[in-house]
């Protein structure tokens, strides 16, 4: 479970999450919506502790993310996190990408290692692709790649942010359907997407943030069917 | 006034003895890079640690290195320090100058390539939970060495053609110094420094040559 309270989080002046509370159960789907620089992503990198925060707190399963003494390294490897640009290691094959971090943060064996990376790279359909170097993908099977990369962790939970964002339109479609795969499968995830359809598919709840604050929350009929808060029907207009 | 007769049968037969000077030669550069290119990685880790005096331990060496006469750098080494009570051997006080070279042009040009490098293959190494140390040994260093390999290559030649200021302290085993004294005692001035001057040449060409090799065969991305 994570559970955000009352989150603050500033840039220098800029208050950038102006207290946000935010429950995400085992198993739940909830997908983040809201226009450009509302704290969407700020969000994600305060929930595993890329980024700190200046009051409230986050806890990932009873751990305080933010406490001194929490071993933020540990704690990542159940927080998966995958961002729009996917960030291939660019020196190491699609399979080496894989393996690192199993490695050297798990400290699995080499044999181990490239079990579970195969696992999880035949899972989002780069069986093919091992040995290949990731700067001679497209970007949709680069991203794939990234997921794979997260998932051979073994996380409780995935937070994606806007992975769709940067690719061509032919390629949305492949990645989409392999967060698809893992929402049937039950992992917990936090999406943060513009890809209303999708959103409204996979989710099953919806939050729209607006200038740093959560502003509705909803399961996904309610919030596109009846949105309550004036600036969800203005976004949702805006991007229909 | 020309009256200088080349004697090259003379000079060639201490071709051998030039060969075993230009062999130390290379186990010098070779060294001194060794020990370069890993100073230079601390230096590195130094500037990049956020601590001001780490940084500007590394920040003070770059600057000296890369500002005061590589000759300054070895003559230092030997009767600097001797001063100081440490008596190094002409040998070890040419590849400690050296290396001191090395160390500050290499990490200089470690600081460029990382320039090239995105904040966000740190980040992404982070968030798989890697360690700062293990996502700079495993994702940063290789990129950024792959970035730095011409110019470390270059550094290599340099540090070849640097054995040759030995002669400020007395360093007479290495290709430079053993022609000097083939010099001194016979004279063959021309032929010796011309010999001497091909064996640079070669051993250059073929660092250069190979580094080209290595590349190919290290770099495949
Ligand atoms: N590292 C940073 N330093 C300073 N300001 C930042 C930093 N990261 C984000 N910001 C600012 O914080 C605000 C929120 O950014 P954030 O990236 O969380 O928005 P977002 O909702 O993800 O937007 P988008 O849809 O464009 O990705 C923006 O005004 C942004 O400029
Ligand atoms: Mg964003």
């Amino acid at each position: 479970m994570i559970e955000i309270e009352n989150v603050r989080k500033s840039f220098g002046a800029l208050e950038v999450l102006k207290g946000i509370d935010l429950t995400v159960a085992k198993g739940e789907v909830l997908t983040v919506i809201g226009g450009s620089g509302s704290g969407k992503s700020t969000l994600l990198t305060c929930i595993n502790g890329l980024e700190p925060i200046n009051s409230g707190r986050i806890k990932v399963d009873g751990t305080e993310v933010h406490a001194k003494s929490t071993d933020l390294n540990k704690l990542r490897q159940k927080i998966g996190i995958v961002f729009q640009q996917w960030n291939a290691f660019p020196h190491l094959t699609v399979l080496e990408n894989v393996m690192l971090a199993p490695r050297k943060a798990l400290g699995m064996t080499k044999a181990q290692a490239e079990e579970v990376a195969v696992k999880q790279l035949t899972h989002v359909g780069l069986a093919e692709k091992l040995s290949v170097y990731p700067t001679r993908m497209s970007g949709g099977q680069q991203q794939r790649m990234a997921i794979a990369r997260a998932l051979a962790m073994s996380p409780t939970y995935m937070l994606f942010d806007e992975v769709t964002s940067a690719l061509d339109p032919m390629l949305v479609g492949e990645v989409l359907d392999t967060l698809r795969l893992l929402a049937s499968e039950g992992m917990t995830m936090i999406c943060v997407t513009h890809e209303m359809k999708f959103a409204r598919e996979v989710s099953d709840r919806v939050a729209f943030f607006h200038q740093g604050v959560m502003a509705e929350i909803a399961p996904p009929d309610r919030l596109f069917g009846a949105p309550q808060h004036l600036e969800t029907q203005k976004f949702l207009a805006a991007t229909h | 006034m020309f009256n200088y007769n080349f004697r090259w049968n003379q000079a060639l037969n201490s071709l051998p003895r030039m060969l075993e000077g230009a062999l130390v030669t290379m186990e010098i550069a070779l060294l001194s890079m060794a020990i370069g290119v890993s100073v230079a990685i601390l230096l590195t880790l130094c500037r990049l640690s956020g601590n001001r005096i780490l940084s500007a331990i590394a920040t003070t060496w770059v600057e000296i290195a890369r500002n005061t006469p590589a000759l300054f750098q070895i003559y230092m080494a030997h009767f600097g320090l001797g001063g100081f009570g440490i008596h190094l051997s002409p040998y070890v006080s040419l590849l400690i100058g050296i290396a001191f070279n090395n160390a500050g042009y290499l990490a200089e040009n470690f600081r460029g390539a990382l320039k090239a490098i995105p904040e966000t293959q740190t980040r992404a190494g982070r968030s798989l939970g890697l360690s700062q140390l293990q996502a700079f040994r495993h994702i940063i260093l290789p990129q950024m060495l792959r970035i730095a390999f011409l110019p470390m290559t270059n550094q290599m030649v340099w540090a070849i053609l640097m054995t040759s200021l030995g002669a400020v302290v007395a360093m007479n085993t290495d290709l430079y110094g053993v022609t000097s004294d083939l010099n001194a005692r016979t004279f063959r001035t021309f032929e010796l420094f011309a010999i001497a001057a091909v064996i640079f040449y070669v051993i250059t060409k073929a660092i250069t040559l190979s580094a080209r090799l290595i590349a190919a065969r290290l770099f495949r991305y």
